[in-house]
């Protein structure tokens, strides 16, 4: 069994909304050193292997081909 | 005009897309669902609005790696009429059938009210029934409808002609990058649009502006 977290992210100059939104939010919190706030999302996966090679070229495929949409978002994947 | 609507869980669109499709083509589509790995033969292929997957990961992202979403691939690449209304928009953005992304409302909002649209490209199978330029009314509902493209492929998409409706007369709901409201592929067969011109075709809608885009593709496909 192997782990991994994927990390999906704006790619940057992708204005991100949601970001701006929390970064208003935090600030009214009394947060003042904000400099910017950017959204992602966390994927953990667990892979029914036990060979890493196998699993980075899977995780890297699930990326490309489902989990990130590369014309606005950027992916790391780290095997834990 | 023989057209298919294309069903998944989550499209709500989709018996309004049908009661559009029956009025102006006085035939009913053909429904297929999204198992289903081929398409009847057909003129016009429709992917309605609605929720598909609840817009889990990404606005049709799940719907456009269904299996029917490859037959609809193939009949777009053999030349046959696509047209994705809001989240067919989205899972054809998706499904790599049409350049860009949709990205969430730039107020954060869920926007539903009626916009103006101008006819940046009257020179389509979509919209030659319209006047260059023409400016119509259309509803939208979408909490996802803000374009996006790096600058290379706006260029591109522009220069091109690839823009056919942009948002106007400071009614842009969501942010789009140069008021985008629906663009066509190269090819000029497959059309994402937004708004939602299946419910402005006939007098008791309010308005019949959407429905000189069925008939340029029904005129097309005739």
């Amino acid at each position: 069994m192997i782990k991994a977290r994927v990390i999906v992210t704006l790619k940057n100059g992708v204005l991100d909304p949601q970001g701006k939104a929390i970064e208003g939010a935090l600030g009214g919190l009394g947060f003042s050193s904000i400099g910017s706030v950017r959204q992602g999302k966390v994927f953990d996966v667990e892979l029914d292997t036990a060979d890493r090679a196998q699993a980075e070229a899977a995780l890297e495929g699930m990326c490309e081909r489902l989990l990130a949409n590369t014309v606005i978002e950027d992916y790391s994947i780290a095997i834990t | 005009m023989k057209s298919a609507v294309i069903q998944l869980p989550g499209l709500n669109r989709d018996r309004d897309m049908i009661a559009a499709l029956t009025k102006v083509s006085g035939r009913s589509p053909v429904t297929v669902w999204q198992t289903e790995t081929e398409i009847p033969d057909v003129d016009l292929i429709v992917l309605p609005g609605g929720f598909s997957y609840g817009d889990y990961l990404r606005c049709g992202a799940i719907a456009a790696r269904m299996p029917v979403m490859k037959a609809v691939a193939e009949k777009a690449a053999k030349g046959v009429m696509v047209i994705g209304v809001c989240n067919g928009f989205q899972i054809l953005l998706e499904s790599g059938l049409l350049p860009g992304a949709l990205m969430r409302n730039a107020s954060l909002k869920f926007v539903c009210r009626e916009v103006k649209l101008q006819v940046a490209n009257a020179n389509t199978a979509f919209t030659r029934s319209y006047a260059p330029g023409q400016i119509i009314r259309c509803p939208v509902a979408h909490h996802d409808g803000n374009y996006f493209t790096d600058s290379k492929t706006l260029e591109r998409i522009e220069g091109e002609g690839q823009v056919v409706f942009r948002y106007v007369e400071g009614t842009n709901p969501n942010g789009s990058i140069n008021d985008i409201a629906a663009i066509v592929n190269r090819g000029g067969n497959v059309l994402g649009i937004m708004p939602h011109p299946e419910n402005l075709i006939e007098s008791a809608h309010g308005g019949t502006d959407g429905r000189l885009l069925f008939e340029s593709v029904l005129g097309k496909a005739a």
